[in-house]
């Protein structure tokens, strides 16, 4: 649990006790505190949520009971079917992809995946992706390519696994391929940030015609703690690192970077999976149905122009 | 070629600095003038020292005068308003703009290599560290989209930190904008050769560096994704000390080969003849500046 969610948890259980010790009862005194405990509840989450800070939202992206990948893909789409492997190495379970059913149209839908428990996340790397997981998307970006399927994508990463044996098989050719490919492939592709988007790992999938996130979700060019290596040169100041980066979907919606933002269930996207998979889910049948009217050449030239336009510099005289 | 002092070097205020180099990978002492006469190659370790980019320039083309750069007003913007402990993002540009007499981390433009005209791009280390910021981004794409108008083949050598902290998310971005670029460019049946010099790090490594048709390392360059501070801040441990060489990175496969600085312009004009339409001719190069090299 986090620290500001810490009150709302106690006021959350003091209103079950509340309601269990009232049983059938319908003493109206109950019925009166709990109403009046429950107005209270919702006044102080909507203020916690309304002022957040950079640093809670780099938190609530973070929340071990954050909905992943996974969660998302059981609610958004029927008949779900992983598809595993790079066929050249391994594979890497911190990559899920597949090809499933959404809103009626055949799609085949990637993502990083994190775990909730400890053994998990060891199992999926904490969600940083190994060169063989990018190569697993790149190899499924071709067939939803060949066989004229639009690509959902889905970024929860703190970034690309940085060992000794990620470089070894290639880590950064692995992410620059992948973007090399999604730039110009031949079928709508739809990104949404979950949870954490963090720096080259998150954009080797993070290459579309729209792009989406999830209210509290953060999208950054290096995560706070990696940031603060290197600027401060200690990742004890990865709080005023997020202040910084401007790494919060209200940000990055009013610097250009992404089209939208998915509003979150009250109290963040943890506390009601349905709701935050629903809201998700309108926005990307939407916009699929959109896209998929587009001419082809059409498409791929807008996305282009898309990430051309990403970027702010200035003319000066030349020195 | 050009020899001027600045930069790369390291020295010990007990030695005449005119005089003495010293290796930054074996720390050996080098008499300065052979140095330079080397090209700067240690002729202890082989490593291969670092060059700014008019000396980049100076050693591929065949007449530097004729390199006719472009883009050259176009500089860093500061669209987080970012500050350091050390110091405003503003004040790091003016620094780096005074220190190296360049507008951003790269220098872009037109020239003959070996007879043939090429779109060059040269990073310049000197200036932050070579990141790629927003505007180092938009040169790099107008380099591969002003080859492509003109049907020219792109030469990139690389020398980077990586993204540019001080820009958040844009710094990102620009790797996924400079990739975009590279691969239209491939669609057209025009070849990228990228020479990675020490060091090519993270966001540019990983970029529109690594998607290159033919990738030439620099003996002894370090090439890597994730640097120690970013491993170390990551993993909360110390990143590995094993060298990332340019020599490494060649037995794991993934550059095309090694080239000594005395036969890159060579072996640069050899692939190129052999990837580039015949056809090509030299075109003016649009909103050429003058040469400056
Ligand atoms: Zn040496």
């Amino acid at each position: 649990m986090l620290e500001f969610e810490r009150d709302l948890d106690e006021l959350r259980d003091h209103i079950a006790e509340l309601e269990r010790d009232a049983g059938a009862d319908s003493n109206s005194h109950v019925v009166r505190e709990l109403a009046v405990l429950q107005l209270e509840l919702e006044a102080r989450t909507a203020d916690i949520f309304a002022h957040l800070t950079p640093w809670q939202r780099v938190q609530l992206a973070r929340h071990p009971q954050r909905p992943h990948t996974q969660d998302y893909i059981d609610r958004l789409c029927s008949d779900f079917t992983e598809l595993h492997g790079d066929r050249r190495f391994a594979d890497d379970p911190s990559v899920v992809a597949g090809l499933a059913t959404f809103e009626g149209r055949s799609v085949m839908v990637v993502g990083h995946q994190k775990g909730r428990s400890t053994a998990e996340n060891v199992e999926r790397n904490f969600g940083m992706a190994h060169p063989e997981g990018f190569r697993k998307a790149l190899r499924l970006f071709d067939m939803a390519e060949r066989f004229g399927r639009p690509v959902l994508t889905f970024l929860d990463t703190p970034g690309a696994s940085p060992t000794l044996d990620d470089e070894k098989r290639g880590q950064s050719w692995a992410i620059a391929e992948n973007m090399a490919r999604l730039a110009r492939l031949r079928v709508p592709v739809i990104v949404t940030v979950i949870g954490e988007g963090g720096s080259g790992g998150a954009l080797a999938l993070g290459v579309g015609d729209r792009v989406l996130m999830l209210e509290h979700a953060i999208y950054s060019v290096a995560s706070p703690e990696a940031a603060a290596a290197i600027i401060w040169r200690s990742s004890d100041h990865a709080e005023e690192a997020a202040a910084a980066l401007g790494l919060t979907a209200p940000d990055l919606l009013r610097a250009g970077l992404i089209d939208r933002v998915v509003p979150e269930p009250e109290g963040g996207a943890h506390r009601d999976f349905d709701t935050a998979a629903a809201n998700l889910r309108a926005e990307l049948a939407r916009m699929l149905q959109e896209l998929c009217a587009q001419n082809v050449d059409d498409l791929v030239s807008a996305r282009y122009a898309k990430f051309r336009a990403m970027g702010e510099h200035q003319n000066v005289p030349a020195v | 070629m050009a020899v001027r002092r600045r930069g790369g070097m390291q020295s010990d205020p007990d030695i005449p600095v005119d005089l003495w180099v010293t290796c930054r990978k074996c720390g050996g002492m080098h008499y300065r003038p052979e140095y330079e006469a080397a090209l700067r190659v240690c002729p202890t370790c082989n490593y291969h020292d670092r060059l700014d980019a008019a000396e980049r320039i100076a050693l591929l083309l065949d007449e530097p005068g004729r390199f006719q750069e472009i883009d050259a007003d176009i500089t860093a913007a500061d669209p987080l308003e970012f500050s350091r402990p050390s110091g405003s993002y503003v004040d790091r540009v003016a620094k780096a703009r005074a220190l190296t007499s360049r507008n951003e981390a790269i220098v872009c433009g037109i020239g003959p290599l070996q007879g043939r005209p090429v779109a060059l791009g040269v990073m310049e280390f000197g200036f932050i560290a070579g990141s790629m910021g927003s505007a180092t981004g938009e040169k790099i794409t107008r380099l591969f989209e002003h080859a492509l108008r003109h049907r020219l083949p792109v030469v990139t050598v690389t020398a980077s930190g990586g993204a540019r902290q001080d820009e958040g998310l844009f710094a990102l971005m620009q790797m996924a904008r400079t990739t975009a670029a590279a691969a239209r460019l491939g669609e057209a049946g025009l070849p990228h050769i990228c020479v990675m010099a020490d060091p090519t790090l993270a966001g540019v490594t990983a970029s529109f560096a690594a998607v290159a048709d033919i990738i030439i390392g620099e003996p002894g360059a370090t090439i890597r994704f994730a640097g120690s501070r970013v491993v170390q801040g990551t993993l909360r441990r110390r990143a590995p000390v094993e060298d990332h060489t340019t020599e490494w990175v060649l037995r794991q496969g993934m550059i095309d080969l090694v080239v000594p600085r005395r036969e890159l312009r060579e072996t640069l004009a050899r692939v190129i003849g052999h990837l580039a339409p015949a056809h090509v001719t030299a075109p003016a190069p649009m909103a050429a500046r003058a040469a400056r090299v």
